[in-house]
C-alpha cells in the first residue's frame, strides 16, 4: 500500500464522535498547573450531552411513570364523591352500632372534611414549592434541586427538597425585632392564613366534591380572600421597619384595588351560569359545540377571553406575584412586609401566598376551564374522573402563574393603580355588557 | 395618581411626615456599598445624599510604595468587573514614563481582552438590571454566558476576575490556538444571545414602561457632570476614548459608537446591549488580523525606574473614560497616583436627579449608570 494522496485524505469517513466526550485537562500555558475543563460545561455542550446522562434518563422514565401512576389510580378509583359517599354512610351505620346520634356522625364528617381541605393547603405548599423551583428554574437555563432525596445517587428531581427546607424553617430561631410591637408582630401570620384556610370550604374539587356547598361559594370565597390584606398590613406596621411599613402600606392599597377588577372580570361567567354555587357553574360548561369544542366558558367567544384574562391578572396580583410584588419587591424594599419575619412565621407567609395560587387556580378551573369535565367527549378522556381533571386543570393554572413569575418584570407602583383603574376596570364593564348582548340575543335563558 | 408623581412633592394634595431611610450599605440594589440617605414623602425622594466610602483601600496610597509591576495588581481592584481595562490604563501611563513601546502583537491581544471584558461587563449590567426591575431571569441567561468569558480568562492567565494579564510592555503569555478556538466559539454562540436579550428585556412592554422616560439626563447635563461612556452615550452625546484618541490601534478597527436618543435609562441600557454587538465586531476583527511576533517588549526592567516626570493616560473602559495620572520622582514607585474614576464622576449626578423620583425609579435609575463600588471608592 501507497501512502494515501491528500484527496484520500479528506475522502476518509470519519468516526462517529461520541455523545459524551472526556474533557481534555487544560494546562495553565504560564505555570503548567492543571486547569479543571470549564468548557465541557459550556450550554450548548450540556444541551447537547443531557440525554446521555443515566440520571437524566431515570428523571424522565419516572415522570412518565407517575403521570401514567396518577391516570391508573384515577380509572380505578373512580368519582371521589361516591367514595366519600360511601364512607359517610360506613361512618353512620358503624357509628350508630355504638350509639352514636346522627349529630355526633355529623360534626365527625364535617371535622373531617375540614382536616381533608387543610391537608390540600398543606401538601400544596410542599408540592408548589417544588414545583416552583424546578419549572424556574428550567425557564432560567438552571437544573434547581436536584440532590435532596437521593439515595445511591438515584436522584428524582430533588423531590425531598422542600420537606428539608420545611424541617430547616422549623429548627431556625424566631426572631422578633426590638423594635416591633410583640403581639401585633406575632397575630399577623395568623390573620394572614386564617381567611385563606375558610375560603377554600366552597371550592370544588370536583363534581360534588366540596367541604361545603354554599349557594354564595364566589362572593364567600371572596370576601374572605380579602381579609388577608389586614394581617399583611399589620406585619407591615408591627415590624419597627420602614421597609415594611412601605411595603405593607403599598400590599393595601393594591390587594383592595385588585378586588375589583377580579370580582366584576367573573359577572359575565356568573350571568351565564345564573348561580353563585362554584358547583352550579361548573356543571353549566358541560357539553360540547359540534362535539368537539367544549362549552367552557374560556371558549365563549370574546366575552369569555376577556374575563379569563383579567381573572388571571387580577388573581397575579391578589396573591403578590411578579409583576405585581410591588409589596416585597426584592430589589426595593428588600423584602416588604415580611423583611423582619423569620422561622415558621416567615414559612406561613409563604404558605398562604402558594394557597392563594391554589385557590386561584382552582377558580380559574371552576369558573373558566369547565371544571371537573374532559375536554373532548372520547374514551379515554372520560375515563378520568372529575376530581383528576380538576386537578390537572388547577396545576395547569399554576404553572401559568409561574411562567408569568419568572418573565416578566416588575411593574411600578402608579403603573400598578393605572393599570387596574384606568384599564382592566373598564374592560371588566365593557364585558358584562357585551355578556349581557350574548344573553339577550344570543343564549336565552 | 399619576398626578402627584409628575407634581412637585409640595404642591401635593395630600401631607405625609417626612420619612428618613438608609438605602445601603445593606441593600440588594445598591451593587455593593453605595448608602443612599434617601428623605422621602410617601414614596417621592425629597431629597438624596449618596455617602461612599465604604470600600476604601487606599489603592492610590498603595501605589506610593509598590513598584511599578505591582501596581498593576492594585489596578484590578479597582474596577474588578472589569480588570482589563484597568490594567491597560495603568500600563499605558507607565509605558509612557518608561518610554517603552509594546509590540504589535500585545497591542491586538490587549484590544480583544478588553473588549471580551467589556462584553462580560456589561452582561452583569444586563442581568442585574433586570433584577432591579424584578425581571429574574434575564440575570441567569447573562450570567451563563458571562461564565463563559471568565472560563476563558482563567483558561489565559488562571484568574476569573482579578487578571493581572497586561504587564509593562506587553502582556503575560501569548494566547495559544485552542484560546482563540475557544473565543470564537463563544463569539458564534453568543451573536443569537443578544437577540435573545431583546425578546427578554429590552423590548418587554413592562421594562420600557418603567424605563423609558425615566430618569432623564439632558446632553447638557450629562456633560455639565462629566459623565462619560455609556451613560454619556446615551444622552446623545458621541464621545468615546477609542475614536477620539485611539490606542492600543483602535483606529484599525471597524466599529461604530451606539448613542442614546433622549438619555433615559433605557437609553443608556440599550447602549450597553448595542456596545456588546460592536464588541463582537472589534474582537472577530482583531482575531481575523492577530499580528504574528512578540507578546512583550524587551528592555522593561525587573524594577522599573523611569525618569522624574509624569505621564495621563486614559482609555474607553467598561464604564466610562478611565484616566491614569502618573508622577515619578525617578523612584522605583509612583510619586503619586490618581486615577479618574468613571463610576465615581458618574455618580454624583445622582443626589439631583433622585429628588422628586419615586423608590421604585430610584433602583431602575441607580441601576442604570452601572457603578462598580469598587472603583467609586479605589
Amino acid at each position: 500500500m501507497t501512502a494515501p494522496t491528500p484527496d484520500e485524505k479528506v475522502a476518509a469517513p470519519k468516526p462517529p464522535t461520541p455523545k459524551f466526550v472526556m474533557p481534555v485537562p487544560v494546562l495553565n500555558r504560564s505555570n503548567g498547573r492543571l486547569i479543571e475543563d470549564r468548557f465541557s460545561t459550556w450550554p450548548q455542550r450540556i444541551f447537547d450531552s443531557k440525554w446521555s446522562l443515566p440520571s437524566y434518563r431515570f428523571g424522565a422514565a419516572m415522570l412518565v411513570a407517575i403521570a401514567a401512576a396518577l391516570y391508573a389510580t384515577g380509572w380505578l378509583v373512580g368519582e371521589l364523591s361516591t367514595r366519600g359517599e360511601q364512607a359517610y354512610s360506613l361512618i353512620f351505620h358503624y357509628g350508630a352500632s355504638y350509639g352514636l346520634s346522627p349529630l355526633s356522625v355529623g360534626v365527625i364528617w364535617i371535622a373531617l372534611k375540614v382536616i381533608a381541605v387543610l391537608l390540600v393547603i398543606l401538601v400544596n405548599g410542599l408540592w408548589s414549592i417544588w414545583w416552583e423551583r424546578k419549572i424556574s428554574a428550567h425557564i432560567q437555563s438552571r437544573v434547581g434541586p436536584t440532590f435532596a432525596g437521593s439515595p445511591k445517587g438515584r436522584n428524582f428531581h430533588g423531590w425531598a427538597q422542600t420537606p428539608i427546607d420545611g424541617l430547616k424553617l422549623l429548627l431556625k430561631e424566631d426572631i422578633t425585632p426590638a423594635a416591633a410591637d410583640r403581639w401585633v408582630h406575632a397575630l399577623a401570620p395568623a390573620i394572614v392564613i386564617a381567611p385563606c384556610i375558610i375560603a377554600f370550604a366552597p371550592v370544588s374539587f370536583g363534581s360534588q366534591l366540596a367541604a361545603a356547598n354554599l349557594d354564595i361559594g364566589t362572593l364567600y370565597i371572596f370576601a374572605f380572600a380579602g381579609i388577608s390584606v389586614i394581617g399583611v398590613v399589620m406585619a407591615g406596621w408591627a415590624s419597627g421597619n420602614k421597609y415594611s411599613l412601605l411595603g405593607g402600606l403599598r400590599a393595601a392599597a393594591q390587594i383592595v384595588s385588585y378586588e375589583l377588577p377580579r370580582g366584576f372580570s367573573i359577572v359575565p361567567v356568573l350571568m351565564f351560569a345564573g348561580s353563585l354555587n362554584l358547583s352550579v357553574i361548573a356543571d353549566a360548561q358541560t357539553g360540547f359545540w359540534w362535539g368537539v369544542v367544549p362549552k367552557w366558558f374560556v371558549f365563549y367567544p370574546v366575552v369569555g377571553q376577556i374575563a379569563f384574562a383579567i381573572f388571571l391578572i387580577a388573581s397575579v396580583a391578589e396573591t403578590n406575584r411578579t409583576p405585581f410584588d410591588i409589596p416585597e419587591a426584592e430589589s426595593e424594599l428588600v423584602s416588604g412586609f415580611h423583611t423582619e419575619y423569620s422561622g415558621m412565621k416567615w414559612s406561613i407567609f409563604f404558605l398562604t401566598e402558594y394557597a392563594y395560587v391554589l385557590l386561584g387556580s382552582f377558580l380559574l378551573a371552576t369558573f373558566f376551564l369547565g371544571g371537573g369535565g374532559a375536554p373532548l367527549p372520547y374514551a379515554p378522556f372520560l375515563l378520568v374522573p372529575s376530581w383528576l381533571w380538576m386537578l390537572a386543570k388547577a396545576l395547569l393554572m399554576m404553572f401559568v402563574f409561574l411562567w408569568i413569575r419568572w418573565t416578566l418584570p416588575r411593574l411600578r407602583a402608579d403603573q400598578l393603580m393605572d393599570f387596574t383603574w384606568k384599564f382592566l376596570l373598564p374592560w371588566c364593564f365593557a364585558n358584562i355588557a357585551l355578556a349581557g348582548l350574548y344573553l339577550a340575543f344570543w343564549l336565552k335563558p | 395618581m399619576s398626578n402627584q408623581v409628575t407634581n412637585a412633592p409640595s404642591n401635593s394634595p395630600v401631607k405625609t411626615d417626612q420619612l428618613f431611610i438608609n438605602l445601603g450599605p445593606q441593600h440588594p440594589s445598591t451593587h455593593g456599598v453605595l448608602r443612599i440617605g434617601l428623605t422621602i414623602e410617601g414614596e417621592i425622594i425629597i431629597k438624596a445624599v449618596p455617602d461612599v466610602g465604604y470600600l476604601h483601600r487606599g489603592t492610590e496610597k498603595l501605589a506610593e510604595v509598590r513598584g511599578y509591576h505591582h501596581c498593576v495588581v492594585l489596578s484590578d481592584r479597582w474596577d474588578y468587573v472589569s480588570a482589563m481595562p484597568n490594567n491597560l490604563v495603568f500600563c499605558l501611563a507607565a509605558e509612557k514614563l518608561l518610554g517603552v513601546k509594546p509590540p504589535p502583537r500585545a497591542d491586538a491581544l490587549r484590544v480583544v481582552m478588553c473588549e471580551t471584558n467589556r462584553i462580560a461587563s456589561h452582561l452583569l449590567f444586563l442581568g442585574t438590571y433586570g433584577i432591579d426591575l424584578g425581571a429574574f431571569t434575564p440575570f441567569l441567561y447573562a450570567f451563563r454566558e458571562r461564565e463563559m468569558i471568565l472560563d476563558l480568562f482563567e483558561m489565559l492567565c488562571g484568574a476569573r476576575l482579578t487578571y493581572n494579564y497586561i504587564r509593562l510592555g506587553g502582556v503575560m503569555v501569548d494566547v495559544s490556538p485552542e484560546w482563540t478556538a475557544r473565543l470564537k466559539e463563544f463569539v458564534e454562540y453568543f451573536k443569537p444571545r443578544l437577540d435573545e436579550y431583546d425578546t427578554l428585556l429590552t423590548y418587554n412592554p413592562i421594562f420600557m414602561s418603567r424605563t423609558k422616560g425615566v430618569g432623564l439626563i439632558s446632553a447638557k447635563e450629562a456633560v455639565d457632570w462629566a459623565l462619560s461612556g455609556p451613560n454619556l452615550r446615551g444622552s446623545g452625546v458621541n464621545y468615546d476614548v477609542r475614536k477620539h484618541e485611539p490606542y492600543c490601534g483602535y483606529e484599525q478597527y471597524d466599529f461604530d459608537v451606539p448613542l442614546g436618543e433622549t438619555g433615559s435609562c433605557w437609553d443608556r441600557y440599550f447602549c450597553r446591549a448595542q456596545e456588546m454587538r460592536q464588541s463582537l465586531r472589534i474582537i472577530e476583527q482583531a482575531l481575523a488580523k492577530l499580528p504574528e511576533g512578540p507578546f512583550m517588549a524587551t528592555g522593561v526592567a525587573k524594577i522599573p525606574k523611569p525618569a522624574a516626570g509624569e505621564a495621563y493616560a486614559h482609555v474607553e473602559a467598561s464604564r466610562g473614560d478611565l484616566g491614569i495620572y502618573l508622577a515619578s520622582d525617578g523612584g522605583i514607585s509612583p510619586f503619586r497616583m490618581h486615577v479618574r474614576a468613571p463610576s465615581f464622576a458618574n455618580l454624583a449626578i445622582l443626589q439631583e436627579k433622585l429628588t422628586g423620583m419615586k423608590i421604585s425609579d430610584v433602583i431602575a435609575l441607580l441601576g442604570s449608570t452601572d457603578i462598580v463600588l469598587g472603583e467609586v471608592d479605589r
